[in-house]
């Protein structure tokens, strides 16, 4: 008779990878504690939320007209209205939507550019990193704004795909300057050699190795990019430049100078978009404290001296 | 060796900003001519003959593109830059001579203002970090950074202005003032570049608190400073001698990049004031679509700030001798 022992069942004890969540809900953890960039996060809500929402929010439509012109804030009008007598609620209420879309996009599109730059100029030597070296210096210097409204200027009436092309041209030099000094201290450590030697091509060890650990400078340099686009959209767009049949923060402070809305008195038609556009760029630049904070732990919120 | 190397560099540099002014028009879409015509167009149609005309009349360079590079380079060692369309027939050089001494006042009197002020209460926020005096300069200049500079101009402008009637409302300098060497017009146009001058600082102050706030967050963690407080040196020595002293130089190197934003600026701010400085000029040359004139701008404004950050990276070699290997 042979006894069976009894083996107990091993519990096998599968060490799961970490969901790809668990970074996020810990980074975004980590952005929660620190008080700057909750009221960040709080305050961008709010923006992101009115952009969404606008046509069920604003009272009447942005272009509506034939109020009666300059009126001051009243029960109907609570910011007043324009020159053209349209509501000025109602077009602050839908230009967040300009906003705070050509934010996220050309913040978007520049960090895409400065990732594949930096990251590459981060990783070859030699001359090609020479080259790049000087032209991103180049661009660094060259200051951004006076070369937007020249490019704007022959690119005569592009509207809005015109403003973040020139946006992304001009503002993607900062970015690709700091992860390529992030690359070139990653670029000699142990798992990247490790990946070379394991025969990983170039790109693939640069795009799986080495970027995944960059995802917060990436995250800074993004509100970064999109705060610096939020201002130069208002910028192109009070100067004129932009589309000015559309409506945006900036275009209602055009056509609230032009209208002279300095002598009608009309405060709040100055003092509300202008604000707005304040209080979102300053929401990313809040939420950039966090950031800031999770890459270098020396800005962490330490015991005073 | 250094100095050589960096002057080699930035001649480089400079001639890369030059070919790109050049090369920028014709990259783009479009030419002044078919501008030109296009607003012509509206009232019939327009002849060969005419676009001739008008090609003859905006001087377009012709012959080949080598060709125009040459031509275009000994326009700009020469500082000929043609007539300009809008102001004709002053020449591009003589309105930007007209223009360049007010800007230069403005946004270099601003800027090293704000570089002294900014720098001292960083370090001051550094130094009393997470107590109120660092909470408040930090979050109202980070939120001060963020006014768009043609807001704050506007409402300057607006409650200064229009409402109080404290300050001029437009212009460089009164009517009954003449341009000349006198005590009386040197205060009148400081009088005049008050407003423009508060708006640039207000928003560029921020910027160098917070620099300022985290480079010397970071030469407080050096062992250096411990040691310093070890031995029992006052507060204000350690902050002052040792921690700001060595934290002063990373911010030092923002000063290039910074005056490219307040240049940007001074465009917008200048607009609003009707402060007749180059960005004035800038804007009235695209409206009037005065292509010299603007290309001739961009290329003064450019080398400018080519010529400040070759300076700045001169005196940041002098200061630290590390960076001169």
């Amino acid at each position: 008779m042979t006894s069976t022992q009894n083996i107990p069942s091993v519990k096998a004890e599968i060490t799961k990878p970490p969901s790809k969540f668990a970074f996020f809900t810990r980074s975004a953890g980590t952005l929660w504690a620190n008080w700057k960039s909750r009221l960040g996060l709080i305050i961008l809500a709010c923006f992101v939320f009115v952009a969404i929402f606008a046509p069920l929010l604003a009272p009447y439509s942005a272009t509506q007209d034939g109020f009666e012109r300059n009126a001051d804030a009243s029960a109907a009008h609570w910011f007043g209205t324009t020159a053209a007598g349209e509501d000025v609620l109602s077009q602050l209420i839908y230009g967040s939507q300009i906003s705070v879309s050509v934010g996220f996009i050309a913040g978007i599109l520049s960090t895409i550019v400065a990732i594949v730059i930096g990251l590459s100029w981060g990783y070859i030597k030699g001359f090609g990193a020479d080259v790049i070296n000087f032209i991103v210096n180049l661009f660094l210097v060259i200051p951004g704004l006076p070369l937007m409204i020249v490019i704007a200027a022959y690119l005569q009436n592009g509207g809005l795909v015109m403003i973040v092309a020139v946006i992304v041209i001009t503002g993607w030099a900062w970015g690709a300057r700091v992860l390529r000094a992030q690359t070139q201290t990653l670029r000699s450590r142990d798992f990247v050699t490790a990946a070379r030697f394991s025969g990983e091509p170039a790109w693939r060890i640069v795009f799986k190795e080495i970027l995944p650990n960059m995802t917060s400078i990436i995250a800074g340099g993004f509100f970064g990019a999109a705060t610096s686009a939020i201002l130069a959209e208002a910028g192109l767009e009070f100067l004129g430049l932009g589309d000015s049949s559309i409506v945006s923060w900036g275009t209602i402070l055009y056509w609230a100078q032009n209208s002279n809305a300095l002598l009608t008195g009309q405060w709040i038609l100055l003092f509300a978009p202008g604000l707005c556009i304040a209080l979102l760029a300053l929401s990313l630049t809040l939420i950039n404290f966090g950031v800031d904070a999770i890459s270098n732990p020396r800005l962490r919120e330490g015991k005073s001296r | 060796m250094f100095v050589l190397r960096k002057i080699g560099l930035f001649l480089l540099t400079l001639w890369a900003a030059i070919t790109l002014n050049f090369l920028l028009p014709r990259l783009m879409p479009g030419s002044p001519t078919d501008a030109a015509i296009a607003k012509l167009a509206q009232n019939g149609p327009v002849t060969d003959a005419t676009r001739a005309a008008i090609e003859a009349q905006l001087g377009v360079p012709n012959g080949n593109i080598l060709e125009q590079y040459f031509s275009y380079l000994h326009q700009v060692l020469t500082l000929n830059f043609g007539v300009s369309y809008t102001f004709y027939p002053q020449s591009v050089s003589e309105m930007i001579g007209q223009a360049f001494p007010y800007t230069v006042i403005l946004v270099g009197l601003v800027t090293v203002i704000a570089f002294v002020v900014g720098t001292l209460i960083g370090v001051l926020t550094a130094w009393k970090r997470n107590t109120w005096l660092d909470a408040l300069p930090t979050l109202t200049g980070s939120f001060a950074s963020t006014f768009p500079y043609f807001w704050t101009a506007l409402l300057l402008l607006f409650f200064m202005g229009y409402v109080l009637h404290l300050f001029p409302t437009s212009g460089a300098f009164g009517p009954t003032a003449s341009p000349a060497l006198t005590w009386d017009f040197f205060t009148n146009v400081l009088y005049h570049a008050a407003l423009p001058s508060l708006t640039i600082l207000i928003t560029s102050l921020g910027g160098w608190i917070i620099g300022m706030r985290n480079a010397m967050i970071n030469t407080l963690g050096d062992d250096y400073v411990t040691f310093a407080e070890a031995n029992g040196l006052r507060g204000r020595t350690v902050a002052i001698r040792y921690a700001a002293r060595n934290a002063i130089l990373p911010n030092l190197t923002g000063f290039g990049l910074a005056l490219g934003g307040v240049v940007g600026g001074s465009v917008l701010v200048e607009q609003v004031f009707g402060y007749p400085g180059i960005g004035f000029l800038l804007f009235n040359a695209v409206i009037g679509q005065d292509y010299p004139l603007m290309q001739a701008l961009f290329l003064l404004i450019t080398v400018s700030v080519l010529i400040a950050n070759f300076l700045v990276d001169i005196m940041y070699g002098v200061l630290d001798p590390r960076t001169r290997r």
